[in-house]
């Protein structure tokens, strides 16, 4: 069992190796935040010291952008697409592996830095610059030793295994699909995932440029970012925003793609516009890289850059806007089903609105320049990564986990983990929107009594312990399920994509003979012949 | 009120009043105010928004919940409708176009703001891990406390002597980056005398969340007074602890103006006790705080580039007593 993943090159093993590689790091991550949580509930506090403080949201965010957010989306990817277009396995199985051992290694490195890399105090100084890193603070004049090393090295690392990955993914789409699954009929989540590779291509490249760079500036006496020879700080906060914002919609366009089919299913109708979902994609994917600058707003752009990219911040809105009401229109005249899958996706859809209309308040770039920095916007993220991504993620994980181990998870178990993480969620972030109203910054490690903010951050902590239990049911729901989950049977959730048209978990060939696509959805057509989709294609 | 007693030469006797609390839904300078008044506008169309897509979610959950085996049969398959595609699509540019336009124009009113010639200019100076702040005109060099003219307009020229900070106070005005090798500028009017507190708001290393920043607002009396006496040198003592000052490793980051003690990598401390915080607003001067501070920098504010020789305790002694002569 672990010689064959080591060795494997099967699409689903690492799609499955990557959900694991996710969740594990994202314990880590979580418990790092537990931590900062625990010394921020009360002003004053002392728990952690304020360099001990700054590695822990360095990492942390680290973490779960780059081993949780993207080894996650390469789950998804990896282990559905072949599937879903009726492909043996992915274009390039060899890359495929090459790609997660490669980003393993990435985290492995992150979490190594904690104990081998050197910094300011010594022996066992991880990274603290903060996960976005602003040069020079990240220059050896402010960061010496090797910490800030592990991590460029650790995002690298990441970066060529999200890229990989992103080839193979176009690869795949476009040249493995099976007899009739033409472009238009593909599902609306191979679509996504199709964007969502096409924006890593673009993307990454500035990152590990900019990485490169810093490099170049700590051992080789380059100033790309060096101030005081010349060199500019906010060139890279451009090469990084660059990277950071499509990155932000790297992340969560998955989390749209999952959407798209869950909400379907359960309310027992086909996505409402269909066509206007895939445009409404592409334009994001577009958008998303003409909208960099809005992380700067208060670096001092002229105003009429700083109106340009208000302006193409707002605009981002459109087809975000046309999805949600898709998927509403979707749920509308259907027969919903409250599954724990279908709970995730109605909680993403109201707490991604949110998200959406806290960006459209900090695309205002004078309100923004109250906003930004502050806690108000670490708890705009949370709803985009948190309340958006992680709800979708969970949903997909209720979904796909009977197709990927042939047991369902518990219903019981899963009412409950939704209900505490949902409780847990909003005691942790909305607090944090008004705790940044009322001028507290991000990043700080601790704060003084009298500001206003004690009571919000007290709250804010408590509501870490609603998410650790939940999390707790999650593992436990789970393992359990592994061992005793009810038998799934091929197609549970009576569904209309391909996955579902072969056995639980699926055989190492996938397809035993192709199933024929004359739509959209495959399996509607069998299960109604007297009313297929492709009567009306 | 406040004001008023200014005037009749109370002022001294009366504290003025600390605003640790700040809202930014409580401006008191025109930038602040002018970007209270868009987010409000910005705030009455998300809550809209998010009344009625909230609500045409609740009604569809409950609406077209699966009521159970009775009706067993599919629903109807819609696979859309451009009419209404259309509407959900030009409802939400339309929006976009009325935020563009008051973005536009709050964004210029405030950024493109040019000094006049009464304005008064300040150059703020950030460090790792405190702010400097120089008055061009009158030459006064201060530190983390920054006085200003009520009713005036105050320029802010920001500068940065190591990494990117960001200046915020938010009852004034939203932040703007301090950011080395760039100069950038900032302006405020406050209205209401008084203390107001505000922070670094840029990550910035160790000591971030101890990068406080306290705006002292003066009546205009009171701040021609408190410029005056920042002018004047300080007077030797020949004490004691100004000897260990001036023959020790103080004098190399340290200024006393009127004593031969020009360091310039730590805060001018020639008018230290008109101030009534240290370590950028992190402690109140106390002959109590002073003490712990001198004999072990480190140890209050871990990471301070104050780094020092430890001293004896008698050198302590006589530098506190030294330093509350600095008024």
């Amino acid at each position: 069992m672990l010689r064959d993943c080591f060795s494997t090159v099967d699409h689903k093993k690492l799609g499955l190796m990557y959900v694991v590689m996710a969740l594990f790091f994202f314990l880590l991550a979580g418990g790092l935040a537990a931590v900062m949580r625990m010394q921020l509930a009360y002003p004053d506090q002392h728990l952690v010291e304020a360099a001990t403080f700054n590695r822990l949201f360095t990492v942390h965010g680290t973490t779960m952008v780059f081993f949780v957010g993207m080894p996650f989306v390469a789950a998804l990817g990896n282990y559905l697409v072949p599937l879903m277009i009726g492909a043996r396995d992915m274009a390039f199985p060899r890359l495929n592996a090459f790609g997660f051992w490669v980003t393993l290694f990435g985290g492995i490195l992150l979490y190594l830095s904690f104990f081998t890399a050197t910094g300011d105090a010594g022996r066992g100084a991880a990274p603290d610059a903060g996960w976005f890193a602003y040069a020079p603070l990240t220059e050896r004049a402010f960061s010496p030793g090797t910490s800030t090393d592990y991590w460029i090295l650790s995002i690298i690392l990441g970066g060529i295994g999200s890229t990989v990955t992103a080839i193979n993914l176009i690869a795949t789409t476009l040249t493995m699909r099976t007899k009739g699954m033409t472009l238009a009929r593909m599902p609306l989540f191979v679509w996504i995932m199709l964007v969502v590779s096409g924006q890593v291509l673009v993307a990454l490249p500035p990152l590990s440029a900019a990485q490169i760079m810093l490099l170049l500036d700590r051992y080789l006496g380059a100033h790309f970012f060096d101030t005081s020879a010349g060199g500019d700080a906010v060139l890279w906060q451009h090469f990084f925003w660059l990277f950071g914002h499509p990155e932000v919609y790297i992340l969560i366009l998955p989390g749209f793609a999952c959407v798209s089919e869950i909400i379907p299913v359960f309310s027992r109708k086909p996505i409402f516009g269909r066509a206007a979902m895939i445009g409404a994609t592409i334009s994001i994917g577009f958008i998303s890289f003409g909208v960099w600058a809005h992380h700067m707003f208060a670096v001092g752009m002229p105003s009429r850059a700083n109106i340009f990219f208000a302006a193409s911040t707002l605009l981002v809105g459109v087809p975000t806007a046309i999805k949600i009401f898709n998927w509403i229109g979707t749920m509308w005249g259907g027969l919903i089903r409250f599954d724990t899958p279908m709970l995730f996706c109605i909680a993403f859809l109201v707490q991604f609105l949110i998200a959406g209309l806290t960006g459209v308040m900090m695309a205002v770039t004078p309100f923004d320049w109250q906003l930004t920095d502050s806690y108000f916007v670490v708890a705009h993220f949370h709803y985009v990564l948190f309340g958006g991504l992680l709800f979708t993620l969970f949903g997909a994980i209720y979904y796909w986990f009977p197709k990927a181990t042939g047991r369902m998870l518990s219903e019981r178990w899963g009412k409950l983990h939704f209900w505490l993480i949902v409780i847990g969620f909003h005691l942790t972030f909305d607090p944090q929107h008004i705790a940044g109203m009322f001028g507290m910054p991000r990043r700080i490690y601790t704060y003084p009594e009298g500001r206003g903010w004690e009571t919000w951050n007290l709250i804010s902590s408590i509501g870490v312990a609603f998410q650790g239990i939940a999390t707790l049911v999650l593992v436990w729901n789970i393992v359990s399920s592994l061992r005793e989950g009810r038998v799934a049977g091929r197609d549970p959730w009576d569904a209309w994509t391909l996955e579902w048209g072969v056995s639980s978990p699926p055989p190492i060939y996938n397809f035993e003979s192709a199933i024929p696509v004359r739509s959209s959805r495959p399996l509607w057509d069998l299960k109604h012949p007297e009313d297929p989709d492709w009567k009306f294609e | 009120m406040r004001f008023l007693a200014a005037l009749v030469g109370l002022s001294a006797s009366v504290q003025a009043q600390e605003h640790a609390f700040q809202s930014i839904f409580r401006p008191l300078a025109t930038p602040a105010r002018a970007e209270y008044e868009l987010s409000l506008l910005v705030l009455s169309i998300c809550a809209a928004i998010f009344a009625v897509v909230t609500g045409l979610i609740i009604y569809v959950i409950v609406r077209f919940r699966d009521r159970g085996p009775i009706t067993h049969a599919e629903p109807p398959q819609v696979y859309g409708s451009n009419q209404v595609e259309i509407a959900w699509t030009i409802i939400p540019i339309l929006i976009v176009f009325v935020l563009t336009l008051a973005t536009a124009r709050v964004t210029s009113t405030i950024q493109d703001r040019e000094p006049t010639a009464s304005s008064l200019q300040v150059n703020v100076i950030g460090h790792q891990w405190w702010w400097e702040f120089r008055y061009p005109d009158s030459k006064v060099v201060t530190a983390n406390e920054l006085h200003v003219p009520a009713g005036r307009m105050t320029f802010l020229n920001l500068q940065s002597a190591d990494v990117v900070h960001s200046f915020w106070i938010p009852q004034m005005s939203g932040k703007t980056d301090v950011i080395p090798g760039r100069k950038n500028r900032m302006w405020i009017d406050p209205r209401e005398t008084g203390v107001f507190l505000g922070n670094c708001a840029e990550y910035c290393g160790a000591q971030h969340a101890h990068m406080l920043i306290r705006l002292v607002v003066d009546t205009p009396e009171e701040f021609d007074k408190w410029t005056a006496a920042q002018r004047k040198n300080a007077q030797m003592t020949n004490s004691a602890g100004e000897t260990a000052f001036l023959n020790g490793q103080c004098v190399d980051c340290h200024t006393v103006r009127g004593a031969p003690a020009s360091g310039d990598a730590g805060p001018d401390l020639t008018h230290f006790m008109s101030r009534s915080t240290f370590g950028s607003g992190m402690l109140p001067i106390t002959i109590e705080n002073l003490k712990r501070w001198l004999k072990d920098p480190q140890a209050v504010k871990s990471g301070t580039k104050m780094i020092i020789d430890p001293l004896s305790d008698k050198d302590v002694d006589a530098m506190v007593e030294y330093l509350m002569t600095l008024k």
